[in-house]
């Protein structure tokens, strides 16, 4: 693993992985988005158990890419390699886009579902400030003119937020929330009928698939820029040396 | 057979796809647009190099 952090061998590694994810995220998405509506009307939750299935999955995604935004900073702090810092900064997009989505689709379950957009319970809670912790990582990251200031002071950040990761997991455990306990991942087994939880494994898996894709693109994009940023650092160098 | 018609529930379910689907294709566009516009910019400066 440590031989990846070498930003020529990352690139050649991953160069032949990044089509066919990118292959396996658009096929899996389009065999998930028809599943998801061909199941049947939930008895209780009736049409809404569809949003379940860009709703989960978006949540889970929002929570992982933060864990690896997280470890990224953490290597970055300890080892000062540029690639966890392309990993951390590659994270943030995809992340906080899926956490943002896994706040709006909840809103739009939660009206029906519970009479409220919002309620300002615990878990609820945990993941704003989750959203928020991504926004705060790239507007500390852009608030320094010298970007390894900035990366640096970002990743501290990254890594405190770590804390908040189990306590969105845990939340519904913890507190006494409105948000209903897990239902997928949780001690005794899921407790989802499988007409249901197959196609949320197969979503599941589509945002995963995506995440990986987009994340490794951007992490070879961010190797990209910084030979860009390198030459032309060494060529205004050598103009002012003549 | 796949069911579209999402009854009183319509107003709720639609919008969460149709946002769901216009982050993800604004995430993905804008990473290959941001892949593109480095790798030219470097094909462009190795070139200006040889």
């Amino acid at each position: 693993m440590f031989g990846l952090a070498n930003p020529d061998r990352f690139m050649r590694v991953t160069r032949p992985l990044v089509g066919p994810l990118w292959v396996i995220a658009a096929v899996l998405l389009a065999v998930g988005t028809v599943w998801a509506f061909r199941v049947p009307e939930d008895a209780l939750q009736g049409d809404t158990v569809r949003i379940l299935f860009i709703h989960v999955p978006a949540a889970s995604l929002g929570l992982a890419v933060y864990a690896s935004l997280g470890l990224s900073c953490l290597f970055y702090l300890i080892f000062r390699h540029s690639l966890a810092d392309a990993a951390a900064r590659a994270a943030v997009l995809p992340g906080a886009a899926f956490t943002g989505l896994a706040l709006i689709t909840g809103a739009l379950w939660g009206q029906p579902m519970w009479g409220t957009w919002w309620v300002w319970d615990a878990r609820l809670t945990s993941m704003l400030v989750l959203f928020l912790l991504y926004i705060a990582y790239a507007v500390l990251r852009g608030a320094f003119d010298d970007e390894g200031r900035g990366a640096r002071a970002a990743s501290v950040l990254g890594l405190v937020g770590l804390i908040n990761l189990p306590i969105v997991k845990f939340s519904v455990d913890w507190w006494n929330t409105l948000h209903q306990p897990a239902s997928l991942l949780r001690a005794g087994g899921t407790s989802l009928d499988p007409a249901y939880l197959w196609p949320l494994l197969t979503m599941m898996a589509a945002y995963l698939a995506l995440f990986l894709a987009v994340w490794l693109t951007a992490i070879r994009t961010e190797v990209v820029r910084r030979r860009v940023l390198a030459l032309k650092s060494r060529r205004a160098r050598e103009g002012a040396h003549g | 057979m796949v069911d579209l018609d999402m009854g009183s529930y319509a107003a709720f379910v639609w919008p969460a796809w149709v946002v769901t689907v216009g982050v993800l294709v604004a995430v993905v566009a804008r990473c290959l647009t941001q892949a593109l516009r480095w790798k030219r910019e470097l094909d462009r400066l190795e070139g200006d190099n040889q």
